[in-house]
């Protein structure tokens, strides 16, 4: 009985916890959603979604692929995937696991070359420049593109403050207003009325929602034009993945972002264009991209449509 | 929703896990007959001294806990009772040389033991006057020496090394990894023939505490560079890349996460070099040169070293040297407790609220 109503009183938290957090996230995105509704599909989401969303492309600057191959000792993990990311837009990449969507987004901040057998072709344009180019200094790419990883990976050594600011120490960058850059770091990333009273406290003492936005927190004191997300919710809990859907939400405004995902909804809700991976047993390629209601309504290949409806993966 | 409104049931914690004092009985029972079965054998049987006594009493225990988790229960959790046996007897087995020895050390250590032995050297004592004249100041002075500077010119080279093996992963990293191994079995006299080798006589210089340094810290580079290694494969691989992710160098990311992130373990390394070190005495002999006297400069002139003093006195064979010897195993371990509580204090974590 005890128990029970434990968790009775946790799940009535937990209900105001999102209704808080609705709320918040309408308020964000500027919309009048109701909490109230549920919708049907993934096609209803992703077709509200784009609704709202009617991100400004302008071509030739951004992120984009082209002909990406990758290898993994004479093991042809991805072959001929081009994609654009501009900003100010939300890419999804959905597919199931194992064909490369995170070698790919690995590639795409030049993390791929860290493994040591992992070979590479094509051309990765950062404001139509080649990020594998020779002379190009990999720090300074790096710092434009930032990553937030599938785990919540603080760093124990370093207070919430130091954690946030940490990106300036270990690139060197001084700023004189660092105070400022810790709260503007922390507001967008949705963390700072939770820890506002608490920056001198280990990181590790976070839950592991709060370790993820810390570690979103600690990607933007840098000012990255790209995000890449590589599953970021999927070793939280359902109300600290809303938090970061609503952070994602938030950032997009002013950055690319590309996430890798395995939840379908979680696609539909945040991203405007989804691209889906599938490896046939051969290497991972691009089956499809487009804007994300397309790929949930619309999809032109049977093997998306199979996928986004859940009929195999 | 509508259980909310109820009261809460009343509870009490409780352990119902744990065994209740009837239960205990056949465990009382079992002890009992563990005894008394091995006084019996050991009166009515050949099997006599202390060692008989011992053994019969190990496997009195397994047969005695074995049959009665065997009855209460079957045969899987009789064979769980002998294995748990057999572990506290090995633990006992660690333990009971371990505690001798020390009581050993303080009995006759402690005897000799005041102030004075700090404030006074050998110089103005012969080894047989009284316990009162002469003192291990020039010892300790010596130990100080060498450890301090073994431990600071190892330190530097043991860790770098562990960090070539495992951060820069460079070409040669299984060579060295196998070179260290390597060096982690030499003979500890080698170490001191090595420096009497090449640092005295090709180079000339003569005996001193820094030469005693140079032949410890060949036998605590292998130990520092190798528990390192562990430590630094501990640390997990999304820290680093998260770190070269924010546009961090190597370097930067290796001194500013992945050092910081291993602190105590390191710390920890640099004990056991000192561990390692501390009580070594075949590679000061050739080393140091030995002295009755302080000698304040690790740098030039004959030192000593607890160690060496043990070993000075122990050989002299009179009754009053005797005493000395065990004084400086006393005050030696003493200098390695006081080493290791240094060593722990400044690689504490800062706070304990970091995990």
């Amino acid at each position: 009985m005890v128990d029970q109503n434990d968790s009775e009183n946790q799940s009535m938290n937990r209900e105001e916890d999102m209704k808080d957090l609705r709320a918040r996230t309408s308020a964000q995105t500027g919309t009048s959603q109701s909490g109230s509704v549920a919708p049907s599909s993934l096609a209803s989401v992703a077709a509200g979604r784009a609704g709202k969303a009617s991100p400004a492309v302008t071509p030739g600057s951004g992120l984009e692929a082209r002909s990406v191959h990758a290898w993994f000792g004479s093991k042809h993990v991805l072959e001929d995937i081009s994609m654009d990311f501009h900003r100010g837009t939300v890419t999804a990449l959905i597919g199931p696991s194992g064909c490369g969507k995170s070698t790919f987004i690995r590639i795409l901040n030049r993390m791929h070359e860290f493994i040591p057998t992992a070979a590479l072709a094509g051309e990765v344009l950062l404001d139509g420049s080649d990020v594998y180019k020779p002379g190009v200094d990999v720090t300074k790419i790096r710092l434009q593109i930032g990553m937030v990883f599938q785990k919540p990976n603080p760093f124990p050594s370093m207070t919430i403050k130091e954690n946030v600011l940490s990106g300036l120490k270990l690139a060197q960058i001084k700023i004189s207003n660092s105070e400022e850059l810790l709260e503007t770091c922390l507001v967008r990333a949705g963390l700072w009325d939770e820890v506002k009273d608490r920056l001198n406290e280990y990181g590790g003492a976070l839950s592991g929602g709060q370790q993820q936005r810390l570690c979103i927190a600690r990607s933007l004191a840098v000012n990255p034009q790209v995000l890449l997300m590589d599953e970021p919710c999927s070793a939280l809990d359902p109300g600290s993945t809303l938090r970061i859907e609503a952070t994602i939400a938030e950032l997009a405004k002013s950055m690319s972002i590309v996430i890798v995902t395995h939840n379908m909804q979680q696609a539909a809700r945040v991203s405007d264009y989804t691209g889906f991976f599938l490896s046939d047993g051969g290497p991972g390629r691009l089956i499809e991209v487009g804007t994300t209601s397309d790929i949930f309504s619309n999809p032109k290949q049977k093997r998306t449509e199979d996928y986004v409806s859940g009929r195999f993966g | 929703m509508t259980q909310l409104l109820q009261a809460p049931t009343p509870a009490t914690p409780s352990k119902p896990w744990k065994a209740k004092p009837k239960n205990l009985l056949p465990e009382i029972f079992g002890a009992l007959f563990t005894a008394v079965s091995t006084f019996v054998i050991v009166g009515f049987t050949p099997l006599k001294g202390k060692l008989g006594f011992s053994v019969v009493l190990i496997l009195m225990a397994i047969i005695t806990t074995s049959l009665i988790s065997g009855i209460k229960r079957d045969r899987k959790a009789a064979w769980n009772s002998t294995t748990t046996v057999l572990v506290y007897v090995a633990a006992a087995f660690v333990l009971i040389p371990l505690i001798s020895l020390l009581y050993e050390i303080i009995r006759k250590g402690i005897g000799g033991f005041s102030f004075g032995i700090f404030t006074r050297d050998m110089s103005l004592s012969a080894s047989d006057s009284p316990l009162s004249e002469g003192g291990l100041l020039h010892a300790v002075i010596g130990t100080f020496y060498t450890v301090i500077l073994a431990t600071i010119i190892s330190t530097p080279i043991g860790i770098l090394t562990s960090l070539y093996i495992v951060e820069v992963k460079g070409k040669f990293a299984g060579l060295v990894r196998f070179f260290v191994q390597a060096m982690s079995g030499i003979p500890s006299i080698v170490a001191g023939l090595f420096i009497y080798a090449v640092w005295m006589i090709n180079l000339g210089n003569s005996y001193n505490a820094l030469a005693g340094a140079g032949a410890l810290a060949i036998l605590m580079i292998p130990t520092v560079a190798r528990t390192s290694e562990e430590v630094l494969k501990l640390i997990p691989t999304d820290l680093r890349e998260a770190g070269l992710a924010l546009g961090a160098t190597q370097w930067r990311t290796v001194a500013m996460i992945v050092i910081p992130a291993a602190r105590s373990g390191l710390v920890t390394s640099i004990i056991l070099g000192i561990a390692r070190v501390a009580g070594e005495t075949a590679p000061l002999l050739l080393t140091i040169g030995g002295a009755d006297a302080t000698n304040l400069n690790p740098f030039s002139g004959n030192n000593s070293a607890l160690p060496y003093y043990v070993w000075k006195n122990y050989g002299l064979g009179n009754e009053t040297s005797i005493q000395r010897a065990w004084l400086g195993v006393f005050v030696l371990m003493i200098v390695v407790f006081i080493f290791f509580s240094l060593a722990r204090y400044f690689g504490r974590t800062k706070d304990k609220k970091a995990k």
